[in-house]
């Protein structure tokens, strides 16, 4: 059954604007849309009227580029689990329902317009360390010369499939981003490839997340749960292993 | 001008290592003074990127996403193949070359193809010590799956995830590389026009899609790796960014755009469910491992399944059509994807389809839950297993193997698919044609060069499964930077390249003049609205079947429809701020003018290749009967149009295709 809708939307004209809420609403909105398409729909609606568009990232819509965020009834990625804002559903909610949207919001996350925001302190973590520095040559040991063990290529896979999206950050109360880097650090930590920058990579990663502006960790755990891709708090754990053993 | 493929001479094992052993190389002091522009950050632009920046030459990478780690490469779910025979089942070089050109319908490059299935072992190795963590056995080894359209398993993966993994790999390498500065990255840039200076690609007139700003960036060499074309059809597996753009401008500038009309219609995926619709979600390939495809053999059981009066759980197994096990008893369920695509339209068609649009066909892995789960409980010791258990077990080997695919099709659908079969209909996914490029990779511009899904050339007419993945890579860590070479080591006295000097200027000019007649043209439809008509044009006349009536009236509708576009769209928002309007609109105007030439291609393509079926062109008779019929006499080459004007006056030039060390052969998977 189709379901009548109250939105209010963040809107933000460029990063120096102070921004505020606005409300819209949106009527005959289909349980089988997706969120992002619902908010097609009202943009559609907004330019028809003669209006700007709310501007909000998005990509790939099948939950794996990371680039779609948005805090929905104060929830990352909003109230389903597992999943990004693109494969959220409109089923999940309700006729008549008011919805909150906002942009993921932390301070080394600044907003750019509406709810689209600046994750580019995410790549400049990696540029310190997210990598195993190995050229590209054509003679490369061959792949099986080197057996990984099941379970430890398992994990390693578990901490790789991270997107990049910062729910963790939006969500954190202290707008951490320890899940994200933990994941990379343990991606690497778990297989022999990694072991040779280990310590330079968990140093020089840690020093350019604090330098981001991104909060420590206080162990609530919310991430783990708002993360689309059930990333494991143990990747935390585990870089703080790591940085402590590249500074003892 | 004629077409030069640029294959070097002798027997075709010999032609890569002879060739690289030959071309000139540029030493590592000069590569230093050296400017190269990638635009596009997906496997094959960001393994480009790296290697390049790597063998020492300044990168210039551009994406519109807001990282490089976002371009639509990560979506690829299944797999890479590469020809490492590790499963001892007779893989080998020649085999993967064979695969892939008789996959691609006999219909490309022999030369280009045997290249890639030469390199392909070398990518495995490259991930692997990147740290890409692949799926591994309990040894500790690589393990490996099968895909459509060959019969051995030469295919790697990390889960259902493996673009993501690949994208990752080249993503880090790229991260080292801007670490030091040897790659300058230019996030959330789009590339709105080539600049030739004494008719060679000298660099690029972006935008800057947050602040609204047009740039100036020079090079020696610009590099196109911008992905495929597919969201033409509006509907489509492709990213919502994803677009022909930077293809079409170096289209309109000298490129020759080759065989736009092969375009590959995926079998696997989840059908439209409503006007709403914006994009489509592949369900990977190697579902087709363990999932049956059938529809019900009863006319009257279809009408009450779509009616909701029968589950599909209901029928019995003879009440069920197993329609590819039927018609195709040698590859079953993996037929490549052109033919499964035709196979289940032919079915729907006949009014067998299972959704409430009646185009729909079920994806089944009761069996395989069946036969893993006696399998786990022998492995358990279980000689005597309940039903329950079986199920169980075999749900937990189903999980590990597609777990996120399944998850993402409950979520979608609102349906289990452990429980009951998956609704699929074949929808827009990767694009074979594209950019005509040489043997170097490099497109009739000098010094423009193409990879990955931009450019026309390893395909043919159908792209195999994991297939994309390979040649995406291989363009990019090892065939570009050695050809690239080649061309640059003319180039190493030239110095810096000025952006001041006028064509830099004129190109910048024409492009202001189309931003601002975009914001201030004041129609009356949005963007969007244009972009689904042509959508619907594309899917209903330039589809899964074509004929020449339907093709004819396409070219005359898209036609009208740019011209109603350029009269009446309408682009909230001004030019010097973030305006998703107006990036969308300068690429709808893109696909508006490629739509017509791919129903023009499409239409002088007289012949059934690959994922280009016309209803004129099929078997009338013997074992073959209904199957796309190729004709080699009159067809056996490379559309390559060159830019005219109006896409419907482009000129067609003819590369005709050689086949000297494999048999042209009808395709048969029976």
């Amino acid at each position: 059954m189709d379901m009548n809708l109250k939105l209010k939307i963040w809107r933000q004209n460029g990063a120096n604007d102070q921004g505020k809420m606005v409300d819209y609403s949106l009527s005959d909105v289909s349980p089988d849309m997706s969120f992002l398409e619902m908010l097609d729909v009202l943009n559609e609606q907004i330019i028809n009227e003669g209006g700007e568009p709310i501007a909000f990232d998005h990509d790939c819509r099948e939950g794996i580029c990371g680039m779609c965020s948005l805090y929905i009834n104060g929830e990352a990625h909003g109230p389903d689990r597992g999943i990004t804002t693109c494969q959220l559903h409109m089923r999940k909610f309700k006729d008549g329902d008011t919805i909150y949207i906002e942009p993921f919001r932390a301070k080394a996350f600044p907003v750019i317009k509406d709810l689209v925001v600046d994750r580019t302190a995410f790549d400049r973590i990696q540029h310190q360390g997210g990598f195993i520095s190995v050229n590209t040559s054509g003679n490369t040991q061959d792949a099986n010369s080197l057996p990984i063990s099941k379970h430890a290529a398992d994990e390693a896979m578990d901490a790789a499939t991270c997107i990049g999206c910062g729910a963790c950050v939006a969500t954190c109360k202290n707008s951490s981003a320890m899940l994200f880097v933990g994941a990379k650090v343990s991606q690497y930590a778990l297989l022999p490839q990694g072991q040779v920058e280990a310590a330079d990579r968990v140093r020089n990663m840690v020093a350019q997340m604090d330098a981001e502006g991104f909060g420590n960790c206080t162990n609530t755990g919310a991430c783990e749960v708002e993360c689309p891709k059930g990333i494991s708090l143990d990747n935390i754990a585990r870089m703080n292993r790591e940085f402590f053993k590249a500074n003892i | 001008m004629a077409l030069d493929s640029k294959v070097p001479q002798g027997p075709i094992a010999d032609k890569w290592t002879n060739y690289k052993n030959h071309i000139d190389l540029v030493n590592p002091a000069n590569k230093r003074n050296i400017d190269v522009i990638v635009v596009g950050t997906g496997l094959a632009g960001g393994s480009a990127a790296a290697t390049l920046a790597e063998l020492g030459y300044n990168v210039k990478a551009f994406a519109y996403q807001d990282s490089p780690r976002r371009a639509h490469s990560i979506a690829a779910q299944g797999g890479i193949n590469a020809a490492k025979n590790y499963q001892g089942d007779g893989d080998s070089t020649y085999r993967l070359f064979y695969d892939t050109v008789k996959g691609g319908d006999y219909r490309a490059r022999e030369a280009n193809v045997y290249r890639l299935a030469e390199v392909s072992a070398n990518i495995i190795d490259q991930c692997v010590a990147q740290g890409v963590p692949f799926a591994r056995d309990y040894g500790g080894l690589l393990d490996n799956r099968s895909f459509g359209g060959v019969l051995v398993s030469r295919t790697f993966y990390a889960k259902g995830q493996t673009g993501q993994q690949l994208l990752l790999g080249a993503y880090s390498a790229m991260n080292r590389q801007i670490g030091r500065g040897k790659i300058q990255m230019y996030n959330r840039h789009e590339m709105m026009d080539v600049v030739l200076v004494d008719g060679k690609a000298r660099g690029i007139i972006t935008r800057n899609l947050v602040t609204g700003e047009v740039e100036r960036h020079s090079a020696h060499a610009v590099v196109i790796a911008s992905g495929g074309y597919g969201n033409v059809f509006f509907l489509s597996t492709n990213a919502m960014g994803s677009n022909v753009s930077a293809s079409w401008k170096i289209h309109k500038k000298g490129a020759y755009f080759a065989n736009p009309c092969y375009t590959q219609i995926h079998p696997t995926c989840i059908p439209v469910s409503g006007d709403h619709q914006s994009k489509l979600t592949l369900m990977s390939e190697s579902l087709r491992n363990d999932g049956r495809i059938w529809v019900p053999a009863k006319l009257e059981d279809a009408q009450a399944i779509r009616e909701g009066k029968k589950k599909p759980t209901d029928l019995s197994e003879d009440e069920r059509d197993y329609y590819l096990e039927r018609r195709y008893p040698a590859f079953g369920n993996l037929v490549p994807r052109d033919v499964a695509s035709r196979a289940a339209k032919e079915r729907c068609d006949a009014g067998f389809g299972v959704n409430a649009t009646g185009e729909a066909v079920y994806l089944d892995f009761a069996d395989a839950i069946k036969r893993y789960g006696r399998e786990q409980a022998l492995i358990h010791g279980d000689h005597n297993p309940s039903a329950e258990k079986i199920d169980k077990l075999g749900k937990e080997v189903v999980k590990a193997k597609y777990g996120n695919l399944f998850q993402m099709y409950d979520k979608i659908v609102d349906e289990n698919p452990y429980e009951t079969p998956m609704m699929i209909y074949p929808a827009v996914h990767y694009t074979m044609g594209g950019t005509w490029v040489d043997y170097n990779l490099m497109t009739t511009i000098p010094g423009c060069y193409c990879i990955g899904e931009a450019n026309f050339s390893d395909h043919g007419a159908n792209r195999l499964g994991a297939s994309a993945l390979m040649q995406g890579l291989a363009d990019g860590y090892f065939v570009l930077p050695y050809t690239i070479g080649d061309y640059l080591s003319d180039d190493i006295r030239t110095g810096k390249i000025p952006t001041d000097l006028p064509e830099f200027e004129e190109a910048e000019k024409s492009v202001k003049e189309q931003i601002n007649f975009f914001v201030n043209n004041n129609g009356t439809k949005s963007v969007d609205h244009f972009h689904k008509r042509l959508g619907k044009i594309m899917w209903n006349k330039v589809g899964m079947a074509r004929n020449a009536q339907g093709l004819t009236e396409a070219m005359a509708e898209i036609k009208a429809l740019r011209e109603e576009f350029w009269k009446d769209v309408k682009v909230p928002g001004s030019a010097d701020t973030y305006n998703e309007e107006l990036a969308k609109a300068g690429r709808v105007a893109d696909f508006l003018e490629l739509g017509e030439l791919f129903a023009k291609d499409a239409l002088v393509r007289e012949e059934s290749c690959g994922g280009h079926f016309r209803e004129e062109s099929a078997e009338t008779e013997g074992p073959q009967k209904g199957e796309a019929k190729r004709d080699d006499v009159n067809f056996a080459f490379v559309s390559a149009w060159e830019y005219t004007g109006e896409p419907a006056d482009a000129i067609l030039h003819k590369e005709q295709l050689e086949f000297n060390d494999i048999e042209l052969k009808t395709r048969s998977y029976k």
